[in-house]
C-alpha cells in the first residue's frame, strides 16, 4: 500500500480536479442556456423554410427549375459538411459525430470529400485519413447567420462546379438536456423525405402531390433568391443545435466527472485513514515494546 | 371554411391560427389569400400582412421576405415581421430617428453598411406608418407602399 503521505497527495490532486470539472460544468450550464434560446429562437424559421424547400422540390420537373435542384446520375462523388465543436471535455460529443460519418460514409462507393466545422472534428478527420477540403475553426460562441455564410458558399460552389455530385450535412440535433442525436441530411440536391432526421425538424406534409406554383415576380427570380438562402439556413441551424448539444454534453460529461471525483475522494480517505492508523498502532507498539525491554 | 397562416420571422413564430382570409403585400401587388388557393411562391415587399377571422382583423408589418401559399396553409417567411398592436410608438419613433442620422452621417452608397442603414430606416418608417394608420379600430385603408 502506497505511503500516507503520497496518499495525501493524490487526495489533493483528485480534489483539485474536481473544483475545476464543478467550475466547467457551471460554465457550460450558462452556456447551453444561452445556445437553447438561440436555437428555439430560430427554429421554427429554419424548419419552414426546410418545409418550403421541399415543396418547391416536390414538384413535377424539378430537375429544370433550379440547378441546386437537378440530381446527377451517376454520382460520381461526394461532399459531407461535418459540425464539432472546437473543444473537448464535452464526453462523447466529438467522437459520436465522427464514428457516426464514418459508419454512414465510409462504405460509399465514390470518393468523398470532407468539409469540417470544428477543431476537434476536423483533427478526427485528419487522422483517420479523410480528404478534408476546407476548415471552419474558431467560430464565435453565439455565430450570426453572416459568421458561417462562408461554409454553405464554399459547399454550393464545390456543387455547382461539378466537385460534389451530392452534399451531405452531419451535425448534432439539440432534442433535450439529456440527449442529443447525431443526424444527417442531404443538403444538395434537396432530399425529400429524409434519413436519419429528428422530429424537431420534420416538416408536416400538408397535402398530397404538390402542384406546380404560380410565380411572382417570376420562377427564375425567387428560385434564386430562396433556395442558396434557404440552404444556407439550413446549415446555419445545424450549427446552432450542434452548439447547443455541444453545451449540454459538456455539462452532463463535466457533472458525472465531478460526482466520480467525489467518490474518488470518499475511497482514498478512507484508504488513507486505515494506514494512518496502522502506522499509530505500530507506534503504539513499538514503544510499548520498548517500554517493556526497559522495564526488565 | 379556413386556411391556416403561420407568419414567422427570423427569430420567432409571430402568429398561427386559421383564419378567413390573409392579404398580403406580394411582389406584383396586395394579394388576398382564401381558402383552396392555387399553390403561390411570392417575395413580399415592405408592408402590411392582414388576417382576418370571423370578423376580427389583426394587422402584421412585414419587412420583406417570400410567402408560401398552398391551398391549405399559407406560410408567410418575413425578414421581420410584429403585430401592428405590440409596436412600440415611442421607441419606433426614436430607432427611426436613429436610423435617419446614421443614414446622413455618411455611409459609402452601395456598401452593405449602407444597405443596412438604409433597410432599417425602411423598416422603421413602415412600422410608424403602420402604427398611426391601423391602430385603434381606424382598420378601413388598403396596405401601405412601403
Amino acid at each position: 500500500m502506497a505511503s500516507a503521505r503520497e496518499m495525501r497527495i493524490r487526495i489533493r490532486s483528485v480534489k483539485n480536479i474536481s473544483q475545476v470539472t464543478r467550475a466547467l460544468e457551471t460554465v457550460s450550464a450558462s452556456k447551453v442556456r444561452k445556445a437553447i434560446n438561440a436555437v428555439m429562437a430560430t427554429r421554427a424559421y429554419a424548419t419552414k423554410a426546410w418545409q418550403v424547400l421541399t415543396h418547391v422540390a416536390a414538384q413535377p420537373g424539378r430537375e429544370s427549375l433550379h440547378p441546386l435542384l437537378a440530381r446527377r446520375t451517376p454520382v460520381n462523388n461526394a461532399l459531407v459538411v461535418v459540425v464539432t465543436g472546437d473543444r473537448g471535455l464535452a464526453g462523447a460529443y466529438t467522437s459520436n459525430v465522427i464514428r457516426f460519418t464514418a459508419h454512414r460514409f465510409d462504405s460509399v462507393p465514390v470518393p468523398v470529400k470532407y468539409i469540417a466545422v470544428g477543431r476537434k472534428g476536423r483533427d478526427l478527420l485528419i487522422r483517420r485519413r479523410k480528404q478534408v477540403i476546407a476548415d471552419f475553426s474558431n467560430l464565435p460562441a453565439a455565430p450570426s447567420f453572416m459568421d458561417v455564410s462562408a461554409i454553405p458558399r464554399v459547399a454550393v460552389d464545390e456543387f455547382m462546379q461539378g466537385g460534389a455530385d451530392e452534399v451531405f450535412l452531419v451535425y448534432t440535433d439539440f432534442i433535450n438536456m439529456g440527449r442529443q442525436v447525431t443526424a444527417v441530411k442531404r443538403l444538395l440536391p434537396l432530399e425529400l423525405g429524409g434519413e436519419g432526421r429528428v422530429e424537431a425538424f420534420e416538416p408536416k406534409q400538408v397535402s398530397g402531390p404538390a402542384a406546380a406554383y404560380e410565380y411572382e415576380p417570376d420562377q427564375r427570380e425567387i428560385l434564386d433568391e430562396i433556395i442558396p438562402r434557404f440552404t444556407a439556413l439550413q446549415v446555419y441551424q445545424a450549427i446552432l443545435e450542434s452548439l447547443a448539444s455541444e453545451h449540454a454534453a459538456r455539462m452532463i460529461a463535466m457533472r458525472n466527472a465531478t460526482d466520480n471525483a467525489k467518490e474518488l475522494v470518499g475511497a482514498l480517505q478512507l484508504a488513507y485513514n486505515k494506514v494512518r492508523q496502522q502506522a499509530i498502532t505500530s507506534d503504539i507498539l513499538d514503544i510499548v515494546g520498548g517500554a517493556e525491554a526497559l522495564a526488565q | 371554411m379556413t386556411i391556416r397562416c403561420e407568419i414567422v420571422s427570423q427569430d420567432r413564430t409571430v402568429y398561427a391560427g386559421d383564419v378567413d382570409i390573409v392579404v398580403l403585400p406580394g411582389a406584383a401587388g396586395e394579394m388576398g389569400i382564401l381558402p383552396k388557393h392555387a399553390p403561390v411562391l411570392t417575395t413580399l415587399k415592405y408592408g402590411i400582412v392582414k388576417v382576418r377571422t370571423a370578423g376580427r382583423e389583426e394587422l402584421f408589418t412585414v419587412a420583406g421576405g417570400i410567402a408560401e401559399v398552398q391551398p391549405e396553409i399559407v406560410t408567410i417567411l418575413a425578414d421581420a415581421a410584429e403585430n401592428v398592436e405590440e409596436i412600440d410608438e415611442a421607441r419606433a419613433e426614436a430607432a427611426r430617428k436613429r436610423a435617419k442620422e446614421a443614414l446622413a452621417s455618411g455611409a459609402q452608397a452601395d456598401t452593405d453598411v449602407y444597405l443596412a442603414m438604409e433597410a432599417a430606416l425602411r423598416k422603421s418608417n413602415l412600422r410608424l406608418d403602420a402604427v398611426r394608420r391601423y391602430r385603434k379600430g381606424r382598420v378601413n385603408l388598403p396596405g401601405s407602399e412601403g
